[in-house]
């Protein structure tokens, strides 16, 4: 069993709805996929006592499971911050300029690409086209779209969250 | 019904959306409200305009006139003076309209003059939201047209003589692959969409589904009948929630309709679409890896043949075409073979849409008829090139693709030209460099693109790619020579020799395109240690010029490291060992002072 049990409960209602989704699309073929983007919708990412779940109520092998969790890059291993951050690095963005806001980016919160602060608040993930090059340079802070950003921009949005 | 004397029609794209349309909307409600304007006035949500760069963008009808650049404060004023008073708000017209000449339509727009818009006919005219807007455009006449008065035959024969060729990329034509779907003989078969638009800049095939997702289901039916298939597949990005979510309305309002579902329009033909999310992985836009995907599985691309029309999806006889293939398709059917087939150049028929991006004045969608030159695209329909810079070269079919340089800006574009030039069509992102682009730079960009997405499945592409951003990565840093150069060059021919999938294999095209029209930008890196746009760190240093210098030590309190010195009615010097090429004092220099010495 999981370690990570918590004592509200909240553990067990997750587990419920997993089940639901899990009984909702038992007879679709090819459910795999939609069933883990849901899954980490209930829990914000993908550990391994939820694979095991899935892979028991889908009867897929965990070994298969693992493979399709670690070939797409929207599906987690690691828990995301509070307010996950995705600066796009689509080429529109890249030549306006994106690299300096990465940068600017990693400085001011102090982590690499593909991690998460200290508190929790914050992850970082560089994205590919967001689809809003009109705006580029463009990141994302959950649903939030900020465009034509500029390194003087970062401390001040960063700022806005942290008082939240 | 309700009359209404006027519409505004905001749009809801998701770049507009960025920028805060769905407040504006709010906000002519209540200023209507206020002005107890609601039974005249309406507001309407639509899909994208094609102007991204200078949204959010309001269009009020029956004039016609496009207001850009919306603040949520403007309001107030577009419903007091225009909508009360009949005074249109001049200050936040588009450039190109004045208020004398305006029309009924956009044509007053410099942006929309050269454009021709077949695939976004409905984009940024009707609410996707309301399937009787796109069923009073026509919509869903040519599914009855097809279904009640023409042959499977004669659908793919109209679809053959039309001359379309898919516009994902390859540029297969599309009649064929219909064709040959239909020829297979298998009790099931599918269709497919592929939506999972992954070249970066690339946002048509989006805007098509968010601005107009009716035409796709459309079209998807008519395809099911023609080759004989009952159910449907569109696979979308999971990056494009607000198209995801329009996508599944307009699905059930069209099963509500009996447009989707079985016996369509009181006939045998059944037909029913499924959404499948995509996951963030760009080779699953590769259409066997595509598939695979569809299955559930690691999105790996399968060698071919056997293809798809042969052996797809569940390894059944299956039809994949892309969004913008399928949007054009309704028309066809409604307006004929002929009359699509007089659009554009001898081998490529009808128009395309190109994302236009980087550095240039109107980022957005365009759509102009195939033949159209590259100076057309880039000066008379996107305003040219910001702050006063040149036009250095225009990049085409992302990774997959290459370079357009200056030099060959007249190019009337279309399939085969761009495959002369060296490049591909792709799926149309159009991305424009400026002056002060580094090629060596752009080339090492994608190559940083493809190993960061190469599945891994062939070694060509897994190790290959990997060996070249490692040259180019020497090469941008200072420490290449001109052996590296003929390695990338040995590198590229057997990577794309030897490679699995189209992706692989296009993989080097954007350094053998960047190597083929600037070379001496690489001869430049590797022999002289320089680089030109003054882009690759390592080579680029700032110095002051003394004779702009007045003294007044701004630089010197910028700079993060100290490492400006100087005193005054003395020019300051820059520590060039200390420096760490941030930028700071070029910025923030009053006189211009501080260049990049490439």
């Amino acid at each position: 069993m999981s370690t990570n049990n918590c004592c509200c409960g909240c553990a067990d209602e997750k587990k419920e709805k997993l089940q639901q989704i899990i009984e909702k699309y038992k007879s679709t073929k090819g459910a795999l996929i939609p069933v883990l983007h849901e899954a980490q919708g209930i829990y914000g990412y993908l550990p391994m006592h939820v694979q095991k779940i899935i892979s028991e109520g889908l009867n897929v092998p965990l070994t298969e499971i693992y493979g399709v969790v670690t070939f797409y890059t929207q599906f987690s291993l690691e828990p995301k911050g509070k307010y996950n951050i995705q600066l796009c690095l689509g080429t529109a963005c890249y030549v306006k300029g994106s690299g300096i806001i990465l940068d600017k980016l990693k400085e001011k919160l102090g982590i690499e690409v593909g991690k998460c602060t200290d508190d929790g608040l914050f992850s970082l993930e560089a994205c590919r086209c967001i689809g809003a090059c009109g705006l580029a340079p463009v990141m994302m802070i959950n649903e939030d779209v900020y465009g034509r950003l500029s390194p003087d921009d970062i401390e001040d949005i960063l700022e806005k969250y942290r008082k939240e | 019904m309700q009359i209404y004397r006027a519409h505004i029609l905001v749009c809801g794209g998701t770049g507009c959306v960025s920028s805060n349309s769905e407040k504006i909307m709010n906000e002519f409600d209540t200023h209507l409200n206020k002005n107890n304007l609601q039974n005249e006035v309406k507001v309407v949500k639509t899909g994208c305009f094609g102007l991204c760069a200078r949204g959010p963008v309001v269009v009020v009808y029956p004039e016609g006139c496009m207001y850009t650049m919306v603040k949520v404060e403007d309001v107030k004023e577009i419903v007091e003076e225009h909508l009360l008073k009949g005074r249109i708000v001049s200050r936040l017209l588009e450039g190109g309209q004045n208020t004398e000449e305006i029309a009924t339509s956009l044509d007053g727009v410099e942006f929309f003059r050269k454009q021709l818009r077949i695939a976004l006919r409905n984009c940024g005219v009707i609410n996707p939201e309301v399937i009787e807007e796109y069923i009073a455009f026509d919509g869903y006449k040519a599914l009855a047209k097809v279904l009640t008065e023409m042959t499977p035959e004669q659908v793919i024969d109209t679809v053959k003589k039309s001359g379309l060729r898919g516009r994902g990329g390859g540029g297969f034509p599309s009649g064929l692959k219909w064709e040959f779907t239909a020829k297979a003989n298998d009790d099931q078969k599918y269709v497919c969409c592929n939506a999972d638009e992954g070249d970066p800049g690339a946002f048509m095939d989006r805007s098509v589904l968010e601005g107009d997702p009716h035409s796709i289901i459309e079209a998807m039916a008519i395809a099911g009948y023609a080759v004989g298939s009952n159910q449907g597949f569109i696979y979308i990005r999971a990056e494009y929630p607000i198209a995801v979510k329009r996508l599944n309305i307009a699905i059930e309002q069209a099963k509500e309709y009996g447009l989707l579902g079985k016996n369509i329009f009181g006939t045998d033909f059944s037909f029913d679409l499924e959404i499948r999310l995509g996951a963030g992985a760009f080779v699953c836009g590769e259409e066997t890896a595509l598939m695979t995907s569809i299955e559930g599985k690691r999105g790996e691309p399968r060698p071919r043949p056997p293809f798809p029309a042969i052996k797809g999806l569940w390894n059944k006889p299956t039809l994949l075409n892309n969004v913008e293939t399928y949007a054009n398709i309704p028309q066809i059917i409604n307006k004929g073979a002929e009359w699509f087939s007089s659009i554009g150049t001898e081998k490529s028929k009808g128009t395309k849409v190109f994302a236009v991006g980087g550095n240039i004045n109107n980022t957005g969608l365009v759509e102009v008829p195939m033949g159209t030159t590259l100076r057309e695209v880039v000066y008379d329909i996107g305003g040219g090139i910001p702050n006063g810079k040149k036009f250095k070269a225009a990049q085409t079919g992302g990774p997959s693709g290459g370079c357009i340089p200056a030099s060959n800006i007249d190019v009337a574009i279309d399939y085969d030209s761009l495959i002369q030039l060296g490049s591909m069509m792709g799926s149309g992102g159009l991305i424009v460099m400026d002056e002060d682009t580094c090629m060596v730079d752009i080339a090492k960009f994608f190559l940083e693109f493809t190993v960061d997405e190469s599945c891994g499945k062939c070694p060509p592409c897994r190790i290959g790619t990997k060996r070249m951003l490692e040259i180019l990565q020497k090469i941008t840093e200072g420490k290449g020579s001109e052996e590296d150069i003929t390695k990338l060059e040995i590198l590229a021919k057997n990577i794309k020799a030897s490679a699995l999938c189209g992706l692989g294999q296009t993989a080097p095209n954007p350094v053998l395109s960047t190597l083929k029209y600037f070379r001496d930008e690489y001869l430049a890196h590797v022999n002289d240690r320089k680089c030109p746009a003054g882009v690759c760190k390592s080579m680029t240093q700032y110095v002051i010029s003394p004779e702009r210098c007045k003294s007044c030590g701004l630089c010197s309190k910028a700079c993060p490291v100290g490492c400006i010195s100087g005193e005054k009615k003395v020019p300051y010097v820059i520590d060039k060992d200390k420096c760490i090429k941030c930028g700071a004092c070029m910025e923030k220099c009053p006189f211009k002072a501080i260049f990049k010495n490439a």
